[in-house]
């Protein structure tokens, strides 16, 4: 009986030992999630949690001390202020994969391009939170280089991450959001794509190992897989770009 | 550090907040007393289950309710379609959409409050006042809800301050667009997640004062309920 009380108090603290925790910008959310298996199963015994949210959520998450191993995010911005912060491990900081901005509408839309959200029937357009959702800062890069921005922001609803960008148009509760390709692409049928948002910096995705990490190891081992041409393969399917 | 504090204390989210618990709680109190006498004094058939839904708010995930308004009321939904075709109205994106999902979670509050005050009135005052040829309208309004109503009037300050601390439905439903439908709660989680802990912090203090002082009043009024 003993034993087997040590055996079950034991058994966490082994599977831990081989657990990696992932904080992931919400947009890699399908691609990590079949990238993780493929690393399982180059390394025995390992197993990879995940922590998907807006990149910036996940910079506070970590600074506040979260248990988090690898820490990807959606921008250069986010990775920058977690360098500053000295959350990372600097010189484990590489870009992985990118991405590009999309104007999307529900089926049917009369809006063709971002010119058209300051037509009167557009009466929301769905971005992310500029504070804290990288997709949000690119999209707020982009209108104010169209002139855009300080006229259409009495329509603008922010969003929690760019997955609920693309749930408000796919639902059709706003006229037009602002997406990434990858995101796009997994709602056809829902969502029409009406043009490739330009002007604004590069979408391109840096990973890094937290500074605080207790599987440093297995860490790098992750961030080295994600470059490898297995991950980069499963990375190009789901609509990601080279870094 | 006070001072600093206090300038970034931003009173629109704030001023929202009040107004759409005030709304909220209006409504709620009119439901809540109805659906409290029918409760109460009434043998109703699937009494029981119908209080049992008008409560549910209480016990069930705010998502749940978020989703259910999105369904139910989103303009995919027939009502939903119907009121844009029609009135070009939606309650998604709108401060409305934030006093739909509050009146439901705060009419459970007012309903128990007003259900258990009716039952703990004597009858035979009831029974006195018609004997006196006094309707049945004029016995409730002049003898029923006066004796009732320190029970109702605690059960509609609880009722406020949980119409304020209304969260998860709301975002999902209303947004939180700053300026329109941007309510405390959600300043304090947007803040939070940006990292902006001074914003919080201010946002969260006056929040949490003015709620302490909803239920110091709240207990005042239940204490003086006849037992």
């Amino acid at each position: 009986m003993k034993r087997l009380l040590l055996l079950l108090t034991a058994l966490p603290l082994l599977a831990s030992a081989e657990a990696l925790t992932v904080s992931a910008a919400a947009s890699l959310t399908d691609a990590f999630k079949e990238i993780a298996p493929r690393f399982e199963a180059t390394r025995p015994g390992a197993t990879v949690r995940f922590n998907f949210a807006a990149s910036g959520v996940l910079l506070q998450q970590i600074a506040q001390g979260a248990p988090v191993d690898v820490f990807a995010s959606a921008d250069q911005d986010t990775m920058n202020r977690s360098a500053e912060l000295k959350l990372i491990k600097t010189e484990t900081r590489r870009d992985f994969a990118s991405n590009a901005l999309m104007l999307v509408t529900p089926p049917g839309s009369p809006v063709k391009s971002v010119r058209d959200l300051t037509r009167d029937d557009v009466k929301h357009v769905a971005v992310g939170k500029i504070a804290s959702v990288p997709v949000g800062r690119y999209t707020q890069q982009a209108l104010e280089n169209a002139q855009l921005w300080a006229p259409l922001q009495p329509k603008l609803v922010f969003a929690d991450n760019v997955r609920q960008v693309l749930d408000y148009v796919s639902r059709g509760e706003v006229e037009a959001g602002f997406v990434y390709r990858t995101d796009a692409a997994l709602a056809k049928g829902k969502v029409h794509i009406a043009m490739t948002v330009a002007g604004h910096t590069p979408v391109t995705y840096p990973v890094a190992v937290v500074a605080d990490s207790r599987h440093a190891a297995l860490s790098r081992e992750f961030v080295a897989f994600l470059g490898g041409t297995e991950a980069q393969a499963i990375l190009a399917r789901h609509g990601f770009g080279k870094p | 550090m006070p001072t600093d504090l206090w300038s970034q204390f931003d009173a629109a989210p704030l001023a929202l907040t009040l107004r759409v618990a005030g709304v909220a709680t209006v409504l709620a109190l009119l439901l809540g007393v109805a659906l409290g006498w029918v409760f109460a004094r009434t043998r109703l058939p699937g009494r029981g289950l119908l209080e049992a839904v008008c409560m549910l708010p209480l016990v069930l995930p705010p998502t749940v309710l978020g989703y259910g308004i999105l369904v139910l009321m989103g303009r995919r939904s027939a009502l939903g379609a119907w009121l844009r075709e029609h009135f070009d109205y939606t309650v998604i994106f709108n401060w409305h959409g934030a006093v739909i999902a509050s009146t439901l979670v705060a009419l459970p509050l007012v309903l128990k409050g007003a259900s258990s005050a009716f039952s703990q009135v004597d009858r035979n005052l009831e029974a006195a006042a018609r004997t006196l040829r006094q309707s049945r309208w004029s016995t409730f309004v002049r003898v029923t809800l006066p004796l009732a109503w320190p029970g109702i009037l605690a059960g509609t300050l609880l009722a406020f301050a949980r119409a304020m601390g209304e969260f998860g439905a709301s975002l999902m439903v209303a947004g939180s667009i700053p300026g329109q439908t941007q309510t405390a709660s959600m300043a304090i989680y947007d803040a939070v997640q940006a990292g902006r802990d001074d914003v919080a912090l201010i946002l969260a203090l006056v929040v949490s004062a003015v709620s302490v002082g909803i239920l110091v009043l709240s207990n005042r009024f239940l204490q003086r309920t006849p037992s």
